[in-house]
């Protein structure tokens, strides 16, 4: 057993995203013995990745202009002085214990892998989100890639994913992706949104009480003319084609309904598919621990909280993407409210919860005007590969609706093994759902997963089993 | 100062310091380094921030690494990963 594993701490936040950050700097700030637990190698999460520190390498100067808001993320890390950081800790499980909870965690700073416990009366969690993917045939080429991940790349290591890159899919996310891209020397062909500019029309009230926000968008959409980047709206990319890599992709035209439009495809070629279809958040910790959910706007299953972000679990609070998507400003507001009262303070300062309301509004409107158009299983092939790990094809899926007459998440997991492989479901759980024609996101056989982050059979061993004492 | 570099598959890749093993090799060009278990499919980078485990690869004899989440290091041996990248125990 570690030194690290004898602390006990007041609050545990798991997560150094914006939420995870802002509700270990509250803590600590309201007196509590507090730690901050992440993945990365710097604190920030995806919306703030930082390069991992290093003497002569990738610098974050050179990464800044890739960042918004970046005056918030130096305050707040600057706020973790007395805050015991662990970065690259992976959390495979959180468990109860008789005054709290044990974290366990997975150390691989260097590249190891060493198992760690740490202890804590209360724990804030704020895992984030990951980009939602739905399927289409070429998909599982290289150089199909995430935008989110695209975007990692560029703000974690300095990299272009590619000399030609079109970015599509939904949401406003696309925008500072292509404009990072554009920013950072890639010839970016054209952003394909599958919204309707006009979908806004219907969601002014919200609109109007975030000017903000809408200032955001409107200054990546002023540096896309700036460098002559065609956001193409009503525009889906239906396929990619190429042998060992994306060579070309075909997008297409959608109607008013969300359809594509028959003898609208123009093929071009790229080097890189940057795609995305909004967020997932990460619920594998809440739902380990029991947390009550519920299915938000855009389809996904997030955790029930109180205006105080605690959860159903008594003593586990949670905050950002895994209350619902709404972006870095709902979710350092929320990692505020979070901090403040795990660490035991007995009110929240009215402005949060304004600002909380009026930005939850703005990511409803978001969601509205956002979603997954409607008629992309159609343009599924039998050939098409649907869950990537296990190689599980649509015709797969299909055949064991029809023939089986199996409809539901754990049968396609028996039986097709899709969901089954490595990345348990996170990449293919929604399409499936979607494909099964259940609301994906109730799901849960593919939401719940008992190992956060997959650990070796001999780092577990290794790990001390001091609860069982 | 000379670059640091990595081998892959027995050429030479270099890298920045602070870069993953993913992005280096992306860096250089390279688009993928993993074949499938059933198909033997290439696969490279997909969500780049260790969710999807697609860009599994070889890391000193280590299979099963992910090199979007792997930092790069002077003189490591990376290779492409073919199938579990437990060749020998396949039965």
């Amino acid at each position: 057993m570690t030194s690290k594993s004898e602390r006990m701490f007041d609050v545990l936040v798991v997560g150094a995203g914006p939420a995870g950050l802002a509700a270990a700097t509250s803590a600590t700030r309201a007196g509590a013995r507090t730690a901050i637990v992440d993945a990365g190698v710097a604190p920030g999460g995806q919306y703030w990745r930082h390069p991992a520190p290093s003497e002569d390498g990738v610098s974050a100067a050179e990464v800044a202009h890739l960042h918004h808001g970046l005056a918030t993320y130096h305050r707040l890390v600057a706020g973790l002085r007395a805050v015991a950081q662990f970065s690259e800790h992976h959390v495979w499980t959180v468990t109860r214990d008789t005054d709290g909870f044990v974290v366990h965690v997975i150390d691989r700073t260097g590249g190891g892998e060493r198992a760690v416990e740490l202890r804590s009366r209360r724990l804030i969690l704020a895992p984030g989100a990951y980009d939602r993917q739905i399927p289409f045939p070429g998909w599982d080429l290289p150089g199909v890639m995430t935008a989110g991940g695209v975007q990692a790349l560029l703000k974690g290591h300095g990299v272009v994913a590619g000399p030609r890159v079109l970015v599509a899919g939904t949401g406003p996310f696309l925008l500072p992706v292509a404009a990072g891209l554009s920013e950072s020397g890639a010839n970016v062909l054209g952003v394909h949104e599958a919204a309707s500019p006009l979908a806004w029309l219907s969601e002014l009230g919200a609109v109007i009480r975030n000017v903000n926000k809408l200032g955001e968008g409107a200054s990546y959409a002023r540096m896309l003319a700036r460098h002559r980047i065609p956001v193409h709206t009503r525009s889906v990319v239906v396929s990619a084609h190429g042998t060992d890599a994306v060579e070309r992709v075909t997008t297409m035209r959608l109607d008013r309904k969300g359809r594509v439009v028959s003898g609208s495809e123009r093929t071009i070629a790229v080097d890189v598919l940057a795609v995305g279809w909004g967020f997932t958040p990460q619920l594998e910790l809440p739902l380990a621990l029991g947390c009550a959910t519920r299915v938000d706007v855009d389809g996904s299953l997030v955790c029930e909280v109180d205006d105080e972000q605690r959860s159903s679990v008594e003593g586990v609070f949670v905050a950002g993407e895994a209350c619902g998507v709404g972006g870095a400003a709902l979710a350092t507001v929320e990692g505020e409210i979070a901090g403040t009262v795990a660490a035991g303070a007995s009110s929240v300062a009215p402005r949060l919860r304004r600002s909380r309301a009026a930005l939850r509004r703005f990511a409803q409107a978001m969601h509205r005007s956002h979603p997954v158009p409607a008629g992309w299983v159609d343009r599924l092939s039998d050939n098409t590969t649907v869950c990537r790990c296990e190689e599980v094809s649509f015709g797969a899926l299909r055949s064991m609706q029809q023939d089986l007459d199996a409809h539901d998440g754990r049968s396609a997991k028996m039986l097709t093994r899709a969901g089954m492989g490595y990345c348990q479901a996170r990449t293919c759980g929604y399409a499936v759902g979607c494909i099964l024609g259940q609301e994906a996101s109730r799901t849960s056989g593919f939401a719940e997963r008992p190992v956060s982050s997959p650990l070796t059979l001999g780092a577990l061993a290794a790990s001390s089993p001091t609860e069982r004492a | 100062m000379s670059q640091p570099h990595f081998s892959f598959d027995g050429s030479q890749i270099p890298f920045r310091p602070g870069q993953s093993v993913g992005a280096a090799l992306t860096a250089a060009g390279v688009r993928s380094w993993r074949s499938t278990r059933r198909a033997g499919r290439p696969r490279g980078l997909f969500c780049g921030i260790g969710v999807c485990f697609d860009c599994l690869l070889v890391v000193d004899g280590r299979p099963n690494e992910r090199a979007c989440l792997r930092l790069a290091e002077p003189g490591m041996e990376v290779s492409t990963q073919e199938g579990t990248g437990h060749g020998d125990l396949e039965v």
